[in-house]
């Protein structure tokens, strides 16, 4: 009885350690995930939080600019403006129509300042009809479907 | 020939309703013919799966692209090499593989135990055939790889139209291990369905003792095999593919490849306590049961879009089947064991904390808390949601802040717990044991220090490291050299024979060295370094000890894609070492490009450079340079798991005395009295076959 008691104990202690270190880890890594329209209602703190947003690249909005590049998502109808300012180079798959997930902040008039951008086109995996792809890779689309 | 596999699968369909009825009737019944005519129809459901598996891939072999599937995951310029993993490439195909490997465990359990252990074996047959049956169900009716283009003309008629050519198969995918991973993988995942059906049956039937285990041993470890060498494979593909210079991001589907490999190892350890002490029974059945829930869920996550991935199958409405099915799989679990759970009562309890017993329940228990992280994290968009209602992911720092601890108390536990003695162990042996290798690493810890380490987890990794290494050679000198006094044979032939004779315990020491390896080998991500630059003809980078000198680029033209290549000539203190070829290639039939990393690995360090792409900003193509030290352990380590696994699989060559140094170190100086050794190793020895 004693032995088990031991390790009933040492099982506490590893669980209750590595508990902590997760919501630490959690706390460092935490993204949340938002719909375009979901944006403007954002207020106070959460404004500063790590954001994801999914979308669509609207058709021709994509400027190279130096040291950014701009477009705009579009999703069910709303337009978010977006600046790239990452170093990588964009993904080939990001060009117009592709779904896009953008992962940075907003500033406070509204613009998205993203700093990696993931892109697909619509066949990535499963050459899907058209738009029936409501998007694995896309959180926002998730949500609704 | 679409239509010759689609009957077969509907066949094998009702075939299996027929196993699974025939079978239960047969376990009522306990009628001869019954048991064997359900065993009959086992073997039936298997075959049919392999005629339909046959059927598709000769649709891609023929450039059948009336079939919806062939024309979506490949093209007519495709290799054959990889028309073979185009087959499963996709939802559908991939989800027949799934049956079709199911289907060879599946045939080579019932056949190797036909006539054997009639008490069990109608049981494991109806587990079997039902999880065959929900695959079937998948293949037939909710995702067949059978559809075909299909137009109707003027009078109503339906006929067949073929596409000119077919979408072709996602670049990223066209690397010679795409066609190994996924076979590796899938069997690994399948293969664990074997041990789950003997547990359940076992447990329904109230089969004694525990034969079972005994009997899927072997089953188990090919099961683990695959699997890691699975878990390799794709990251060593991701690595040499996706060209962001790391082989591992806790990305969903890595995650859902990792959880049953963390609870299968842990009921590899943990039934080592069931043969020898008879405990642990309701553990190592939950343990096994999850296993097969996890790998069932893993297939699940894969397809289903549940949580965003980067490389899942688009989402579809077949999330549902699997959640119905882990459903029931869950309630028959539960119902099996609440019914006959007096029947798993424990013979023994822990009797000391400084005992084997001891270090294996530590060793499950953070195999288990692990397995929850990994889980908790991959879910924790769909959990946060349900809770907060607010979508949030966690990243990296969440997954290795849990991680990287447990990993390290596991390599403690790996170097403890085989010299810790089964009961109980004195202080005076671990004294013995440790004293060195515990100095060993000390010593390689305090010369890392001095050249300059001071990465917390890297010190600590590299000292256990090498404590572990020690404890596994003192392992293997401690036995050979009571082998080499009592024959007279050098040490290494000696160490070679001891091996042989158990080679259960002394593969598993070879897969705990593998297993050290790839510790190491992670280790050296604290060191990674890598830049970035718009590069023309002429530009020079440098990194670590390289410059990299941009020579030209280049474009060729393949039949199946075009690719641009940039030259660059790498040298090291002023003396040119190699050429490297990073590549950019774009395939014209799904207008994707793909990267070919260029990759020099040596044991000290990779250069790994990419082509990345043109830079947003001056249009120059930008060349990333990756220097990763000690990659390649990673992989050899998982040769020397696999290989470990092979000779732990192996028969042993004589049940005689094997010296268990845990048990009689512990009072008898070890090669002093062998006669003496060899009694109490006697005793355990016919426990160690199966």
């Amino acid at each position: 009885m004693k032995s088990k008691a031991k390790f009933a104990i040492g099982a506490g202690i590893i669980i209750v350690t590595l508990f902590c270190l997760a919501w630490v880890g959690a706390q460092q890594s935490k993204t949340y995930y938002h719909t375009i329209s979901e944006l403007p209602t954002l207020t106070g703190a959460s404004l500063h939080q790590r954001l994801r947003v999914g979308g669509d690249v609207k058709a021709g909005s994509i400027q190279h600019l130096s040291g950014r590049v701009d477009f705009v998502l579009v999703e069910q109808g709303k337009d978010l403006s977006v600046s790239y300012v990452g170093t990588d180079p964009l993904p080939d798959t990001f060009k117009d129509g592709a779904q896009c997930l953008v992962e940075g902040k907003v500033t406070p008039d509204g613009r998205f300042v993203a700093e990696t951008v993931q892109a697909k086109c619509a066949s990535k995996y499963e050459a899907a009809p058209a738009q029936a792809q409501p998007g694995s890779e896309s959180g926002v689309s998730d949500r609704k479907s | 020939m679409d239509l010759f596999g689609s009957y077969a699968l509907l066949l094998a369909f009702a075939l299996a309703i027929y196993a699974i009825a025939g079978g239960i009737a047969a376990v009522i019944t306990r009628r001869p013919l019954l048991i064997k005519s359900a065993r009959n129809a086992g073997f039936a459901v298997c075959v049919l799966i392999w005629l339909g598996m046959a059927s598709l891939v000769y649709l891609f072999f023929t450039d059948n692209f009336t079939m919806a599937y062939v024309a979506e995951h490949s093209n007519r310029n495709l290799a054959t090499f990889y028309k073979i993993s185009a087959v499963w490439s996709g939802q559908e195909g991939s989800l027949l593989f799934w049956s079709f490997l199911l289907s060879i465990y599946v045939f080579s359990a019932l056949f190797a135990y036909r006539g054997k252990h009639p008490e069990l074996m109608p049981y494991v047959g109806v587990v079997l055939a039902a999880v065959q049956l929900f695959f079937l169900t998948l293949n037939n009716f909710v995702a067949s790889p059978f559809k075909v283009f299909a137009a109707t003309s003027g009078g109503g008629v339906m006929h067949l139209v073929s596409q000119a050519d077919g979408h072709g198969l996602n670049p990223l995918l066209q690397y010679p291990e795409m066609v190994i991973h996924p076979p590796v993988l899938y069997s690994g995942y399948t293969g664990f369905t074997i041990p789950f059906a003997f547990a359940m049956a076992a447990l329904l039937g109230r089969y004694p003792g525990e034969k079972w285990i005994h009997l899927t041993r072997r089953w188990t470890m090919i099961a683990w095999c695959f699997q890691s060498a699975g878990i390799l494979l794709g990251a060593h593909w991701a690595y040499a593919v996706l060209g962001w210079g790391g082989y591992w991001s806790w990305d969903p589907v890595e995650n859902a490849s990792l959880m049953p490999w963390l609870t299968g190892t842990a009921f590899l350890h943990s039934v080592m306590m069931q043969e020898k002490r008879g405990m642990m029974r309701v553990w190592n059945v939950w343990l096994v049961f999850t296993t097969f829930l996890l790998v069932i869920f893993g297939t699940f996550l894969t397809r289903s879009g549940v949580v965003s991935s980067v490389h899942a199958f688009a989402q579809s409405s077949i999330g549902r089947w699997f959640v119905g099915f882990l459903i029931l799989a869950i309630a028959v679990c539960l119902a099996a064991f609440l019914k006959n759970r007096d029947y798993l009562r424990s013979d023994n309890q822990l009797d000391s904390m400084l005992s084997r017993e001891s270090s294996f329940l530590f060793n499950n228990l953070i195999l288990l808390v692990a397995c929850v992280a990994v889980l908790s994290g991959t879910l924790f968009p769909v959990l946060s949601e349900a809770v907060r209602g607010t979508k949030i992911s966690v990243g990296a720092p969440f997954f290795n802040r849990v991680n990287i601890p447990i990993a390290m108390f596991l390599l403690f536990l790996t170097g403890v717990g085989p010299l810790l003695a089964w009961r109980k162990t004195s202080v005076e042996s671990l004294r013995r044991n440790f004293g060195w290798p515990l100095l060993a690493g000390i010593v390689g810890a305090v010369i890392a220090v001095a050249f300059g380490l001071r990465d917390f987890y890297v010190t600590l990794c590299l000292l256990l490291s090498a404590f572990v290494t020690f404890t596994i050679l003192s392992e293997f000198y401690r036995g050979a050299r009571v082998i080499s006094a009592r024959t007279g044979s050098n040490l290494l032939s000696s160490a070679r024979q001891l091996t042989m004779r158990n080679t259960r315990r002394y593969g598993g020491y070879v897969i705990h060295f593998g297993m050290v390896l790839i510790f190491i080998g992670i280790c050296g991500q604290a060191f990674n370094q890598d830049k970035q630059m718009d590069m023309s003809a002429g530009s020079v980078m440098t990194i670590g000890p390289y410059r990299l000198h941009l020579q030209n680029f280049d474009s060729d033209q393949q039949p199946n894609y075009s690719s641009e290549r940039a030259t660059i000539d790498v040298d090291q203190g002023g003396r040119s070492v190699m050429m490297l070829y990073p590549q950019r290639r774009f395939y014209p039939s799904n207008e994707e490009s793909g990267t070919m990393v260029a990759i020099s690995s040596t044991l000290r360090e990779d250069l790994y450079v990419v082509y990345a792409g043109r830079s947003p900003d001056s249009n120059l193509p930008v060349i990333h340079a990756y220097l990763n030290p000690l990659v390649k352990w990673i992989w050899l380590g998982g040769v020397i798991v696999v290989l470990g696994t092979i000779l732990a699989l192996l028969p042993n060559r004589h049940a005689v005395l094997v010296m268990s140094p845990a048990t009689e170190s512990a009072f008898v100086p070890a090669g002093a009295q062998p006669a003496r050794a060899s009694i109490s190793a006697r005793a355990q020895i016919p426990r160690d076959n199966d």
